[in-house]
C-alpha cells in the first residue's frame, strides 16, 4: 500500500510543479524582463532544496510506474511485485545519488 | 456377548491409557498476560468510539478469539463479535488485529507482540452496527450482483459436468474464498468509495468465469468493466496480504482485467 502511496503524494507534488511551471514560462510571453525577474527568484538554497526534492518525486514516479505497468501487464508481475518495489527503491537511490552531489554541490558551491 | 459385555472386558485403547508425566504430552502450556485492546461502539449509549482495555491471562496455545471469548464470558458479556465455527472456515470473525486485517479464530496471540497492547477493532469501510460487529450488506450486495452460481445454456446433462484437471486449476485459487470481507475492507479505494465492487466480488466473479462449465463469462465481464468495477484497482496488494486463505486476490483481479482487455477467457 505505501507504495501507492508514495506514487498519490509525488503525482500531486508533480502537478502542482507543472502548475507553477506552466505558468512561469507563459511568463516569457507577457514579458521576458518579468520572466527573468520571476525565474532570477529561483537562484536561492531553499529552491535547489526545492529541485532536489522534485527530481526525487519525479524519479520515484517513474520508476514505480513502470512497476505498475509490469504489475498489469507482464504475467509474473504479480508474483514479483514485492521484488520490483525494492528494485524502484535501488533505481531510486542510483539515480539520486549522483544526482544530489551535483546538484548540492551547484547550490551549496557557491557560485 | 452384548456390546456393554464387551466393552467392559476388552483392553483399553491406547489412547486412554494414563501416561506418565514424561512420556508424550508437553508438560504444562505456558501461560501469560496480555493487554486486548477493543474498540468499543455501542451507539444505544453513544455515538462516540472508545478504546478498552482488559487485561487477561492467556496460554501459548490461545487465539485472538479466545480473549475475545474470555472477556464476553468473564469480564464483560456486552462485548459484541461475530465468529460461528472458530476454525478460520466459515468467515465470520474477520477483524483488524493490529492494524491489520486478520480472522481472530486463526491468530495466535504468541505471534503477536504480547509486550504491548494488542489491537482489535471492527474491519474498515464498512459501517458498524455494534463494537466489532459491522453491517455486510454493501459487501454482500457487490457479491450477488456478479452472479455467483453456474449459469449453463445447455441442456442439464443426466451425470455430471465433466472437466479436466488443468481446467479445474484454472480457477483452483479463487474457490478458497470464504467471504470474510478481509480483503474488501482492507482496500484503500474501497474506504474511500463504497461503490467499488471491492475484492471479494471479482474473486468470486473469476470463480466463475474462468470455469469451463460456466457460459456466463461474458456477462460477468460486462458487469466488472465499469467504472467502479475491476478499474477501480489499484493494485495496492493489501487485499493480497489480508486475505487468511493466501488467494492471490490481485493477481486474480490482474487476470480478469486482462480478460476484459482481451475478450478472452
Amino acid at each position: 500500500m505505501w507504495s501507492w502511496v508514495g506514487h498519490r503524494i509525488t503525482g500531486v507534488v508533480i502537478f502542482f510543479f507543472l502548475l507553477v511551471h506552466v505558468l512561469d514560462t507563459s511568463l516569457v510571453r507577457v514579458s521576458p524582463e518579468a520572466y527573468n525577474a520571476v525565474i532570477g527568484t529561483y537562484k536561492n538554497p531553499i529552491m535547489g532544496l526545492g529541485e532536489a526534492g522534485l527530481v526525487a518525486a519525479i524519479v520515484f514516479h517513474a520508476f514505480n510506474g513502470l512497476r505498475i505497468i509490469a504489475i498489469d501487464f507482464w504475467k509474473k508481475g504479480n508474483k514479483y511485485q514485492a521484488q520490483l518495489l525494492w528494485a524502484v527503491l535501488i533505481l531510486w537511490v542510483v539515480a539520486m545519488v549522483p544526482f544530489l552531489i551535483r546538484q548540492l554541490s551547484i547550490v551549496f558551491g557557491g557560485n | 456377548m452384548s456390546p456393554i459385555e464387551t466393552a467392559e472386558t476388552a483392553p483399553e485403547p491406547a489412547s486412554k491409557i494414563e501416561l506418565p508425566a514424561h512420556v508424550g504430552g508437553g508438560g504444562e502450556i505456558p501461560t501469560f498476560n496480555i493487554t486486548l485492546r477493543v474498540r468499543r461502539y455501542n451507539p444505544e449509549i453513544s455515538e462516540d468510539f472508545s478504546w478498552e482495555d482488559y487485561e487477561l491471562t492467556m496460554y501459548g496455545t490461545d487465539r485472538v478469539l479466545d480473549a475475545l471469548h474470555k472477556i464476553k464470558w468473564e469480564h464483560d458479556g456486552s462485548l459484541s463479535f461475530r465468529r460461528s465455527c472458530a476454525h478460520g472456515v466459515c468467515g465470520s470473525d474477520a477483524m483488524r488485529i493490529n492494524g491489520r486485517n486478520r480472522l481472530a479464530c486463526k491468530t495466535l496471540l504468541k505471534d503477536l507482540d504480547t509486550k504491548k497492547p494488542i489491537t482489535v477493532e471492527a474491519i474498515k469501510g464498512l459501517p458498524v452496527e455494534k463494537d466489532l460487529i459491522v453491517d455486510m450488506e454493501p459487501f454482500f450486495q457487490s457479491y450477488r450482483e456478479i452472479m455467483p452460481f453456474l449459469i449453463n445454456k445447455g441442456h442439464e446433462p443426466t451425470r455430471e459436468r465433466l472437466q479436466s484437471a488443468e481446467e479445474r486449476a484454472r480457477f483452483d485459487d479463487t474457490t478458497k474464498c470464504i467471504l470474510c470481507a478481509a480483503c474488501t475492507s482492507s482496500c484503500p479505494v474501497f474506504w474511500t468509495d463504497g461503490q467499488y465492487f471491492g475484492p471479494a466480488a471479482i474473486v468470486n466473479a473469476h470463480r466463475f468465469i474462468f470455469d469451463s462449465r460456466d457460459d456466463a463469462g461474458d456477462m460477468r465481464l460486462e458487469i466488472l468493466n465499469d467504472k467502479e468495477g475491476v478499474w477501480r484497482c489499484r493494485t495496492t496488494f493489501n487485499c493480497t496480504e489480508a486475505c487468511p486463505r493466501g488467494i492471490q486476490v490481485t493477481q486474480a483481479i490482474s487476470e480478469v482485467k486482462q480478460a476484459i482487455l482481451s475478450r478472452r477467457v
